[in-house]
């Protein structure tokens, strides 16, 4: 069998495609958190508690309404992104003009709550969603097997991000956003109703992350705990993006997520740190990030 | 009406605390809350101050736990040198981390110093000195100055007392001398800092270093008083509960980070039994006094009796 380094292909090959997955997710929580906070100026730290109320939603909807896998991936961004659009209504909104730090501090409060309720309620460990009967299964490859679910989760969430970057980038409503987020005055004298728009950016947002967790539950335990490590990850992945566009938070999210993969293969103590040295990193070069614009 | 002189407060924290294990208030509890009251003081110069918000902080008052359980347990240090070894790395913690946190503003330094506090959390995890979920456990708490038994309970509240009392005293005197003005002034305008010539870069690593090694005094006391260092002082949980310490009872008042550690470590105590809803509880916190009291209790009192009339 053929070696790279000293490592088999299909060990290699193996990891890089978990490496992925991973990446799918970092993409696009981060894709969440940069639409976000382009309108709100608000860094989300509740979106990985948003992201285990995506996996939550999917668990309820097949345990107690016996909605399936691909009826939940509609309906559960949906109902958790209706929460978001009533919590931006009712909390943030009244942080609107200060420092971005209150906003930091109100969604980090809110993580706190939801993951205290969830665990109250089903305790640390978890609970187990079942895979879909279509999904279940893979290719045979010849040099590796490609589990079925873990190629739809990349090609679906490289779809998904690419939509999303297309809708902001080359759309009307894409403009409208984006000249929100350059002077929100000015588009509000158009006649655009802005408050709106805002309201329906942190439900989109949000909805993001609830669509990661409904995708991430056939593969984790769906766990109150979940989204609290993945969220700080996530923070790194944003410093080492710079936040500064959508494209860069998605080509980030992938590449940290491979990077991982590489290092899981090569050197596997360091693999959960290794991103946080990659951005200790990146802040001695060029402190803005790789696709930052401001500092 | 007039503020009250600065002495006025300390003189009331020394009889209050000086007094309270008198009056049959569990000691150990009183001294929790002293050391998380000196961390939130520490945190406080920071945010209050600089106006920096670190969401790792619990990297420095956790690690520095560690490194006084290992010199008093392995090495067989003196309390007083293992407490000063413990915040001397603290202090190295906070120099690397500082330097690399504040070549970004705002909340990109709080998404900095958290991943950077969360990278050292997995060290510890890991590392073969730490005892991974365990920690390091029965730590010997020795004879203060080869003199005082601090296994005595009545001699150990009073040598945490009394490093409370010192680094509060230290940051007070921090606070009002040109070097924290100069903070207060980067923290209100950095630009017009810099055209009067000063280098927000240093003044502001210079208080991060300083804030972490208090927090690593405050860190290595408690591991002596519980004999315990463990993975739940570095994790982000206690970085979250620091602020919520300083949020709740007031962003840049001396007194108020004590008051939100005592409210804090009583709240938690009191429910402790209850398990997560300690975090609900916490969240619902965070999130009223963003929204409805952001000067904390301390600096609402304030504003109330500074109201003319």
């Amino acid at each position: 069998m053929s070696t790279v380094f000293g490592v088999p292909v299909q060990a290699l090959l193996g990891q890089l495609l978990v490496g992925l997955i991973n990446g799918s997710f970092y993409a696009l929580l981060s894709l969440g958190l940069a639409i976000i906070f382009g309108l709100l100026q608000v860094v989300n730290f509740a979106h990985g508690a948003f992201y285990t109320l995506g996996a939550f939603a999917a668990w309820f909807l097949l345990t107690l309404a016996g909605v399936g896998y691909l009826g939940a991936l509609v309906l559960a961004p949906l109902a958790v992104g209706l929460v978001g659009a009533l919590v931006e209504r009712t909390m943030l909104k009244r942080l609107g003009g200060m420092d971005p730090i209150y906003g930091l501090l109100l969604t980090f409060g809110l993580a706190l709550m939801i993951q205290g309720l969830l665990q109250n309620q089903y305790g640390s460990s978890g609970q187990p969603y079942e895979m879909p009967a279509w999904l279940s299964g893979g290719y045979a490859l010849g040099f590796m097997f490609l589990p079925r679910y873990r190629a739809w989760v990349v090609g679906f969430s490289v779809v998904v991000c690419g939509a999303t970057w297309f809708v902001i980038e080359r759309t009307r409503l894409g403009a409208t956003l984006r000249a929100a987020t350059e002077n929100p005055a000015l588009v509000q004298a158009f006649g655009i109703n802005v408050p709106r728009l805002v309201t329906l950016t942190y439900g989109v947002g949000v909805a993001l992350a609830a669509l990661a967790g409904v995708l991430a539950a056939p593969i984790y335990r769906v766990s109150p705990l979940m989204g609290a490590d993945l969220i700080i990850v996530v923070f790194a992945v944003v410093v080492i993006g710079g936040m500064g566009s959508i494209l860069g938070s998605i080509l980030t999210g992938f590449a940290l997520g491979l990077i991982e993969g590489l290092t899981k293969v090569y050197y596997p103590e360091a693999s959960s740190t290794v991103i946080f040295a990659v951005m200790a990193l990146v802040l001695l070069v060029k402190p803005s990030g790789l696709f930052g614009r401001t500092a | 009406m007039r503020r009250p002189p600065r002495w006025v407060p300390v003189v009331g924290m020394v009889a209050v605390l000086g007094l309270a294990p008198l009056t049959g208030v569990y000691p150990v509890f009183l001294m929790k809350a002293l050391c998380f009251a000196l961390f939130a003081c520490a945190f406080n110069l920071l945010l209050g101050y600089a106006g920096l918000l670190s969401f790792g902080h619990a990297l420095f008052f956790g690690a520095a736990g560690y490194a006084t359980a290992h010199a008093a347990k392995v090495w067989g240090w003196p309390p007083e040198g293992a407490v000063l070894f413990g915040t001397g790395v603290a202090a190295g913690y906070g120099l690397a981390v500082g330097a690399l946190a504040i070549r970004r503003q705002g909340i990109y330094f709080a998404m900095v110093t958290l991943a950077l506090a969360q990278m050292a959390y997995f060290y510890y995890l890991k590392a073969p000195f730490t005892g991974g979920e365990d920690g390091i456990q029965a730590v010997p708490r020795g004879q203060l100055f080869g003199v005082v038994d601090l296994e005595a309970m009545l001699p150990l509240y009073y040598t945490v007392l009394a490093v409370f009392l010192g680094g509060y005293l230290l940051i007070q005197r921090v606070v009002h001398s040109p070097f924290g003005q100069v903070l207060q002034a980067v923290r209100e305008n950095e630009p017009r800092a810099v055209s009067l010539g000063y280098e927000p870069d240093h003044y502001k690593l210079l208080a991060f270093v300083l804030s972490a090694a208090l927090a690593g005094l405050a860190g290595g006391m408690k591991a002596l008083v519980f004999q315990l260092a463990s993975l739940t002082d570095v994790h982000w949980h206690t970085s979250g509960a620091v602020i919520l310490m300083t949020l709740l009872g007031g962003l840049g008042t001396l007194l108020g980070p004590v008051v939100g550690a005592f409210l804090v470590v009583a709240l938690e105590h009191s429910l402790a039994q209850l398990g997560s809803w300690v975090l609900v509880a916490e969240g619902t916190l965070f999130v009223l006094c963003v929204l409805t009291f952001r000067r904390g209790l301390v600096g609402e009192l304030g504003r109330l009796f500074r109201r003319p009339g």
